[in-house]
């Protein structure tokens, strides 16, 4: 009898959690992610800010470029947000810019974690004279500030789209090889990757497939606010004059409009408030990640 | 003794990380497409292929990478940063007008920042769940999100032409006497909007993180011992609580100062600040490679020093690492 009665708030016990055996890691976060506000706040205004800026040319079919009328025309019923310093349309320069924008910060951002992946796995996982000199020229590209390196990269390599998203992802990557790093060197220890070892797993697949996935949670996260962090890098960039004129973005709106401000604010606040409404809507995503893949690191964020 | 040694060991460091940038910035000079000789004889209007022949003489660009590369290092380490032909002033001439200037803004800045930053983050860990504290959140969340130079622009128009009560532009008024009483507090009014601006980001970033560490601190059992022990609330939180609570942002502090730095310069480029941003726009604008690399250069300078400073500050305020637990 006594064990009977052990056994049974044990047996509740163990099947307690919520998750069913089925759901997939990838199920069980996406359905935490759901839980929390903030993370659906900001995928909502993502997804609308992604919609506008693909079917927007449906809705509203001007070509950025074009100039519609006078300079500074204010907002009216022809350009719902009135025209710039050249007398184009800013509503179709958000539509368009939005795609650059977007565009550069995704792209900058998956090269920031591309870089910083490798060179923090190669780091924490071989230590010794491997993470020594990787450490000292992450310790090089640290004390670089990296908009003022950006910028450098960019005026001697010219302002082009191309060379404005590789050169962001090239000062940027820092942060991401610390966190992979200490990722790293908190996991190879652990005893399921001794086992992995012993049972014959070489360095590429401890890497790849063993270590690799059990240090991506805080780097998702990482990666998710870069691209927050790259849209505000291309806008800082194009405010400094460094903006590829023939593209239109959001940044360069503001780099180009900026001087002009006192006469039509509308050609400067609504690209601003454009990168600002991404900007927040993805470290919104960022933090709802964060709830959903992290638990442990809640509190330290 | 350990401190001495430790302290040298960085001093070393931040030399040869120093020499790198260097090597580095001559590395990107080469790298880069375009022929300075050549846009040199095309501001020139056109020139002979002697006159082209004499200015790689000129500069040296004769000779192999190596050697110009000692050369370059040579000139460095006398001082010599290269010529500005734009402003037509020697490089570090330049450098040297204006970083006081920009300085003294981000300084102003970061004592706004960490002061209100860790004010606001303390008072709204007192009741973690209260309307504050969800003001201070949200608050943090639009800073880090809106775009500097945005923020500048919006204060610009703010204060430029629907409530013009403080002055947008410059860092004094030409009518004013330029010493005195009155030409501080000048000064000090200017510095108003720029050093707000710059300011808001960080305060956004250090209230949210003195929020988590207060809060953490007030859980924490030497803060109960204190409050057994009788003290007053104000000396519990502002003596043995906000100690803790300051160490993670004296470090966050310490190794953002790039970011401050590079954030003063496009807040300059707003308020028409006379620092570094003006000359780094113009430097842009003209292509300017001599001035851009000195200025990455002293950039880099600043976040070293910044860095062996915080170092120290961690040091005062942390006894744990002092007693070499680091």
């Amino acid at each position: 009898m006594t064990t009977i009665e052990t056994s049974t708030p044990l047996a509740v016990e163990s099947s307690s959690p919520p998750v069913r055996p089925s759901a997939s890691p990838g199920r069980v976060a996406f359905r935490q992610f759901l839980r929390s506000p903030s993370g659906v706040c900001g995928a909502c205004l993502l997804i609308l800010i992604v919609l506008g800026t693909a079917i927007g040319p449906v809705v509203y079919p001007v070509d950025p470029l074009d100039l519609v009328g006078g300079p500074f025309t204010a907002p009216s019923a022809d350009a719902w947000l009135g025209t710039d310093y050249l007398g184009r349309d800013v509503l179709a320069g958000l539509i368009y810019g939005g795609r650059a924008s977007l565009a550069v910060g995704a792209v900058a951002a998956l090269i920031t974690i591309a870089i910083g992946l490798t060179v923090g796995a190669l780091s924490g996982f071989f230590g010794g004279a491997i993470d020594a000199a990787l450490v000292k020229i992450t310790e090089f590209f640290q004390i670089l500030p990296p908009l003022l390196f950006a910028m450098v990269l960019v005026t001697l390599f010219g302002q082009k789209l191309t060379t404005i998203t590789l050169a962001i992802g090239a000062v940027s990557w820092t942060s991401a090889a610390r966190l992979t790093r200490a990722e790293f060197m908190r996991l190879r220890n652990l005893d399921f990757v001794k086992a992995s070892r012993a049972a014959g797993a070489g360095d590429a697949y401890l890497i790849l497939r063993v270590l690799l996935p059990n240090a991506l949670p805080p780097v998702i996260v990482s990666a998710t606010l870069a691209i927050g962090v790259a849209i505000l890098f291309e806008g800082g960039l194009s405010f400094l004059g460094l903006g590829d004129p023939n593209t239109m973005s959001w940044g360069l709106m503001l780099g180009q409009n900026r001087n002009y401000v006192l006469d039509a604010w509308w050609a400067v606040i609504f690209p601003g408030a454009a990168i600002f409404l991404a900007v927040l809507s993805i470290s919104l995503v960022g933090d709802g990640v964060n709830d959903a893949i992290n638990p442990r690191l809640r509190r330290r964020m | 003794m350990a401190f001495a040694t430790h302290f040298l060991r960085q001093i070393v460091n931040a030399l040869a990380l120093l020499l790198a940038v260097l090597v580095l910035n001559f590395c990107l000079i080469h790298l880069a497409p375009g022929d300075p000789v050549q846009v040199i004889a095309g501001e020139m209007g056109g020139a002979s292929a002697e006159v082209v022949a004499a200015l790689r003489a000129k500069y040296g660009l004769d000779h192999s990478l190596p050697e110009q590369l000692a050369t370059y290092l040579g000139k460095v380490a006398t001082g010599d940063f290269g010529y500005s032909y734009y402003f037509n002033q020697p490089v570090l001439e330049l450098i040297a007008q204006r970083l006081p200037a920009t300085l003294y803004l981000a300084l102003c800045a970061l004592i706004l920042a960490v002061l209100i930053g860790t004010l606001l983050g303390v008072i709204s860990a007192r009741r973690p769940n209260g309307m504050l504290s969800h003001a201070v959140t949200l608050f943090s969340l639009a800073g880090y999100a809106a775009p500097i130079f945005w923020t500048g622009l919006m204060l610009l128009l703010l204060f430029g032409s629907i409530w013009p009560v403080l002055p947008v532009a410059g860092m004094s008024d030409v009518a004013h006497p330029r010493q005195g009483l009155a030409y501080a507090i000048d000064v000090m009014r200017h510095l108003v909007l720029p050093s707000l601006t710059l300011a808001l980001v960080f305060i956004a970033q250090y209230s949210r993180l003195a929020r988590v560490n207060m809060i953490d601190a007030l859980s924490a059992d030497y803060v109960r011992t204190a409050r057994a022990k009788g003290l007053p609330e104000w000396i519990v939180i502002g003596k043995h609580a906000l100690r803790n609570t300051l160490i993670p942002i004296v470090t966050v502090v310490g190794h953002q100062f790039g970011n401050l730095f590079a954030g003063a310069v496009l807040v300059e480029t707003v308020f028409s600040w006379p620092g570094m941003g003006r000359l780094v726009f113009d430097s842009i604008l003209r292509r300017d490679y001599p001035t851009l690399m000195a200025v990455l250069f002293f950039s880099a300078v600043m976040v070293m020093v910044a860095n062996i400073v915080t170092d120290l500050v961690y040091r005062l305020i942390d006894p744990r690492i002092r007693t070499g637990q680091s």
